[in-house]
């Protein structure tokens, strides 16, 4: 079940999405985490963020829309209460980061290195902060600038989230690629808003947040499938995967590793059920490897 | 890591033994778990899957009504597609849940309890009510008419003090469980600083009572609710402002300190 997404090897495809795992912690107490190929710890900034008021979430058909505002403990609190348990786990350990300029990602990377953590992920696609991310992620020459700016300080493999709140994705995973991104993860979540029709209010505070879960799914597999054919690097697929079905349809548009995401809250032993799939669809398919899968659309 | 068993414990399929309307758009449902379970604290919740389609996606919260014989029930109202689905679900059909999540009501051994329940909020106030009777507390129950009261006589089968309230006085007192707490405070020999309180309701009854509480030195505990998309303390979607920071009502709550909340 081995994978290499470039410098970065783990022991099977099947991740978690960041945001939708906490630091890891909550989930260890249902199955053991050190099965699954990485884990992605939820987004960190240099400061502490409150993040937005209540109702941070609603539901709406197949899918859920989120705006947590990226609530976190900031760097200095990320270091002493999540870093020592992260660093005794088996898997590979990729932390999400979100700045408002290039220094922030750089130090938050920086950091990230010295702690002994696998991989940092750029999150410059998040829709729910103001600053936070949706300028970077969806203005080709502020993302440029940025990926170009952090891939020069910082080793370890770097990983670019793309937003699919643009016109062309693919012109993104390009622009990831040239400027030195290792791979590419995709999707974020899509900007959504719902109404109920008797209050006349919106029914999250923040009014937009993000779509998430299997109703955003055929987006995600169309837009990794754009990717595949714009980029060489590895690409991890995500948004909607619930079932190995779901993994390995990803896999076929391009994806060379993919991850869970809202999927853990229907069931916390969510991505177990998906890596235990993809393994009995290879069994039964006769595939070997892994590779086999990726990119092997027929169309 | 905690043991395989603790694990086991938590996921759980269970299957339906009766799923009844007692009142207007109120049902009480009985499960049976397929495995043994370890008898839930008072104040915790379970997620409960309504179906198995992808609409509704994520699970639902109901707090533990009570639990007899190794049996779960749980006391909900039909408020939306997921409750509505719930309610069709029949006898001998098999639910996934996970459970008990959350931290329960922390029992005071010194003070004089009341359970304050208005409406719904008699879901898990019932369950703290049977397993603390010997401790001889006094229960507030009410809700706006005598048809929409979810108990009347039968909930004098926990054999503990009972006031039983209507806001129009079609059945019991007249007034809603506020105005009755008042009047029972003031009536009572006990000064007010040596009584606990412990509810669950929604935020336009907690809010009043949290200041109510305050003012007079009494201590207040409530089951609070927040919408929950994982209900086990990953989504952050469920927070709360408290004094001290932001707390997540299915990981640090249900249950918090009312004195404690920050209210928006
Ligand atoms: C810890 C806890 C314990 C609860 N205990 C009980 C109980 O014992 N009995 C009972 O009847 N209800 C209880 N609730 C509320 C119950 O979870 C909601 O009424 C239910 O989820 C609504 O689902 P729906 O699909 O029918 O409604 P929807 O159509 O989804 O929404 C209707 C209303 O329910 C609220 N709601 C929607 N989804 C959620 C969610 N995931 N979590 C919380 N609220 C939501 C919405 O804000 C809305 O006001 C509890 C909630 C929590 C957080
Ligand atoms: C509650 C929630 C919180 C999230 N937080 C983050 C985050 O901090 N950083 C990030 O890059 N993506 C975040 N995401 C996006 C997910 O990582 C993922 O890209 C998206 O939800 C699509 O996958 P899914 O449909 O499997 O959930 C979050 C998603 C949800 C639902
Ligand atoms: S419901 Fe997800 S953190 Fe509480």
């Amino acid at each position: 079940m081995k994978v290499s997404l470039g410098r970065l090897k783990l022991k099977n495809p099947v991740m978690t999405a960041s945001g939708t795992f906490g630091y890891g912690k909550e989930y260890s107490e249902f199955f053991d985490i050190n099965k699954l190929g990485a884990i992605v710890i939820k987004g960190i900034s240099v400061n502490p963020m409150p993040g937005n008021p209540t109702p941070r979430i609603c539901e709406t058909p197949s899918g859920m829309i989120n705006a947590i505002g990226l609530q976190n403990p900031g760097l200095k609190g990320f270091l002493k209460d999540q870093v020592p348990f992260l660093k005794q786990l088996k898997t590979k350990v990729i932390v999400n980061v979100l700045g408002n300029s290039a220094d922030d990602y750089i130090r938050l990377a920086e950091a990230v290195e010295e702690a002994g953590m696998n991989a940092v992920e750029l999150n410059v696609s998040c829709p729910n902060v103001k600053k936070g991310g949706i300028v970077f992620g969806t203005d080709p020459k502020a993302f440029e600038d940025l990926i170009t700016a952090v891939r020069k300080k910082v080793k370890l493999p770097l990983i670019t989230k793309l937003s699919p709140n643009v016109a062309k994705i693919s012109e993104f995973a390009k622009i990831a690629e040239d400027c030195g991104s290792d791979i590419i993860s995709l999707i974020n979540t899509l900007t959504g808003m719902s109404i109920d029709i008797n209050t006349r209010k919106p029914r999250i505070a923040n009014i937009i947040g993000g779509l998430s879960g299997p109703a955003i799914k055929p987006v995600a597999v169309r837009m990794v499938w754009e990717c595949r054919k714009a980029v060489k690097i590895p690409i991890i697929g995500m948004g909607g995967i619930i079932a190995a079905e779901d993994a390995v349809e990803f896999m076929l548009a391009g994806a060379d590793a993919i991850a869970v995401g809202t999927g853990n809250f229907l069931n916390p032993l969510t991505t177990l059920q998906v890596l235990e799939g993809i393994k009995l669809h290879m069994k039964s398919q006769g595939i070997n490897s892994v590779s086999e899968i990726t990119g092997g659309l027929i169309c | 890591m905690r043991s395989l068993k603790y694990v086991l414990n938590k996921i759980i399929k269970a299957k339906i033994q009766d799923n009844r309307k007692i009142i207007d758009r109120h049902y009480l449902l009985t499960l049976e778990p397929s495995t043994a379970i370890t008898t839930p604290k008072p104040g915790q919740f379970y997620m409960l899957s309504v179906n198995n389609g992808l609409d509704p996606l994520l699970k639902r919260p109901l707090s533990v009504h009570n639990f007899l014989d190794g049996k779960l029930q749980f006391l909900y109202r039909v408020v939306g597609k997921g409750t509505d689905l719930l309610s069709s679900r029949v006898t001998g059909e098999s639910i996934d849940i996970l459970g008990p999540l959350g931290n329960g009501f922390t029992v005071s051994k010194t003070k004089q309890i009341i359970l304050l329940a208005g409406g719904l909020g008699i879901a898990p106030i019932y369950y703290l009510a049977a397993s603390i009777a010997g401790r001889k507390p006094v229960l507030i129950y009410g809700a706006g008419t005598k048809e929409t009261l979810i108990y009347r006589d039968q909930i004098k089968n926990l054999g503990i003090e009972t006031v039983i309230a209507t806001d129009d006085g079609s059945y019991g007192k007249k007034g809603n469980v506020v105005t009755v707490l008042k009047k029972y405070l003031k009536d009572t020999s006990l000064p007010y600083t040596d009584h606990i309180i412990y509810t669950c309701g929604s935020e336009a009854m907690l809010k009043p009572l949290a200041e109510f509480a305050s003012e007079h030195g009494i201590k207040i505990h409530a089951a609070m609710e927040q919408n929950m998309a994982c209900g086990v303390g990953t989504c952050m979607g469920c927070v709360v402002k408290t004094r001290k920071g932001l707390k997540r009502v299915c990981k640090e709550g249900p249950v918090f300190n009312l004195n404690e909340i920050e209210w928006e």
